[in-house]
């Protein structure tokens, strides 16, 4: 049996509010606020990147596992913003953990779907026998340009999952995964650019939806499930209306959507978000609880996963802080000035 | 920092491991090659506690460079809890460890609050964090900030 044997997440204290990003480009908070259905989002510190935010979701997730470390042999960290251009994520990651050096490592890219992308292949490594274990983890200091509609969502976050095939470790089983994808140039970012760009409404149905829904109709289909038969659905959310959407036009019911639908108090943390979403969701979820996933990158793809939450997932629940704690506890407004700043979108002289 | 000194700090940096003299007890961060209180070149690798309390902190307002956007910050004295963990990665699991020795106090930001709710005794745990970059083409140096429990 493959599955998740320990999750994490981690999200920051800092929140901006929508008002306060509003107020600074003479814009209608509300018609964000509704439109997007987006009232804040978290705001990485000056010392916070996806290298520090994946070490600290992955502490979690060995965690949950209670495995040795040193068995992980496999860590791929999946982000759109790696500190470095060149020198990957994943050896600082594997290091902090003390899982160096039989370890296999490698940083993963494709928009907000690369840290599903890890989770996909981390949990395949697993199941071929390559590995005993393997880690995915989702992360993202998210870029938006200022004054840009990304600039109210581009939020920062990170998930770690820890597969396995340890039927006494296993928390959530993989029934089955599916992928989706099309060359489709919704949203990219150039080498040296420091901002993505994106076609605007080009990115809904065209990217967005037609493969969300593309993906979550293939996906049940060859697992043989209908919308009902899951207790919990995720999927990205770059906005709080989208997942909604999405969701109603493949069946689903709003109450199976809201428990990991995370996106109205958090932003969009990119690689993290469904990941993340998909944490909250183990936090409560019962054994036997059916969970899909459907992911959403742009470029453009979307990926499926079906997890069955087992008997095991109720004893590694409060071994580590659960995702709603952190989005809803001990939060830090930050104003516009202070964002820039942390965000190093300030000029300054060396 | 040239790179090779941070390469060597690694241990410490990314993974609290300090050496604790197996004569008497003593922790030592980093850690090093002689006892300075029994003299014992006797050491095992361990792994320090991710929590504890502050011990004693002060305000930084006039920063050292590369520190200046963090400005105010509290640099405490962090007391960690319940000592520290056998490391069996690096000892290959040798003669036990003596029973936990006296505390382990650390030196180290504390990141994630405002400088005036910051109390003597106030838990804390430890978050890996950036600790400062060489400059904008220079390595990115982490380590461990506490940050309120």
């Amino acid at each position: 049996m493959v599955g998740i044997c320990g999750y994490g997440a981690y999200i920051p204290r800092n929140r901006i509010k929508v008002e306060e990003i509003a107020k600074v480009w003479g814009t209608d908070a509300q018609s964000y606020k509704k439109g997007l259905m987006l009232e804040e989002k978290s705001v990485p510190s000056p010392d916070q990147d996806t290298i520090t935010m994946s070490v600290e979701a992955s502490r979690k997730a060995v965690k949950r596992a209670g495995i040795d470390p040193r068995l992980i042999g496999a860590a791929y960290v999946g982000s759109e913003s790696h500190p470095y251009a060149v020198k990957p994520s994943g050896t600082v990651l594997a290091e902090a953990l003390g899982s160096t050096p039989e370890c296999h490592t490698a940083d993963f890219e494709f928009a907000c779907k690369a840290g599903t992308e890890a989770m996909f292949v981390a949990s395949q490594l697993v199941k071929s026998g390559a590995v005993k274990y393997a880690l995915g983890v989702g992360a993202d200091t998210s870029q938006g340009a200022p004054g840009d509609a990304l600039e109210y969502s581009a939020a920062a976050g990170a998930a770690a999952y820890l597969f396995g095939a340890d039927r006494d470790l296993v928390v959530a089983e993989l029934v089955d995964t599916y992928a989706y994808m099309t060359d489709t140039p919704d949203f990219w970012r150039r080498e040296h650019m420091f901002y993505p760009r994106h076609g605007g409404r080009f990115t809904g149905e065209q990217a967005y939806f037609r493969h969300i829904v593309s993906a979550g109709k293939g996906m049940m289909a060859k697992a043989k499930k209908k919308p009902s038969d899951f207790a919990y659905v995720v999927f990205h959310q770059p906005n709080g209306k989208f997942p909604l959407r999405a969701g109603k036009l493949l069946g689903f019911e709003e109450r199976q959507i809201t428990t990991g639908w995370l996106v109205n108090k958090l932003g969009n943390t990119y690689s993290g978000s469904s990941p993340l979403g998909l944490t909250a969701v183990l936090d409560v979820a019962k054994a036997g609880d059916l969970i899909l996933v459907v992911p959403f990158g742009s470029g453009a793809g979307s990926d499926g996963f079906v997890f069955r939450a087992t008997e095991r997932l109720k004893s590694v629940q409060g071994l580590a802080l659960k995702t709603r704690q952190m989005l809803d506890e001990r939060k830090r407004y930050v104003d516009y000035g202070t964002y820039l700043k942390y965000r190093k979108m300030i000029i300054m002289n060396e | 920092m040239q790179p090779q000194r941070y390469w060597r700090e690694i241990p410490q940096r990314y993974r609290l491991e300090a050496g604790l003299c197996r004569k008497c007890g003593k922790v030592f961060m980093p850690p090093r090659g002689v006892c300075d209180s029994c003299r014992s070149t006797d050491f095992e690798m361990v792994r320090l506690s991710d929590k504890g309390r502050i011990h004693t902190f002060t305000v930084i307002r006039i920063p050292p460079s590369g520190f200046g956007e963090q400005v105010p910050y509290v640099l405490a004295v962090v007391e960690l809890d319940d000592g520290v963990r056998p490391l069996p990665m690096v000892s290959g699991g040798g003669t036990p460890a003596p029973e936990t020795p006296g505390a382990v106090r650390l030196t180290m930001q504390v990141a994630d609050c405002e400088p005036e709710d910051v109390r003597i005794g106030d838990p804390v745990r430890l978050e890996f964090r950036k600790i400062n970059e060489v400059g904008k083409s220079g390595v990115i140096c982490y380590g461990y900030k506490a940050v309120p429990a």
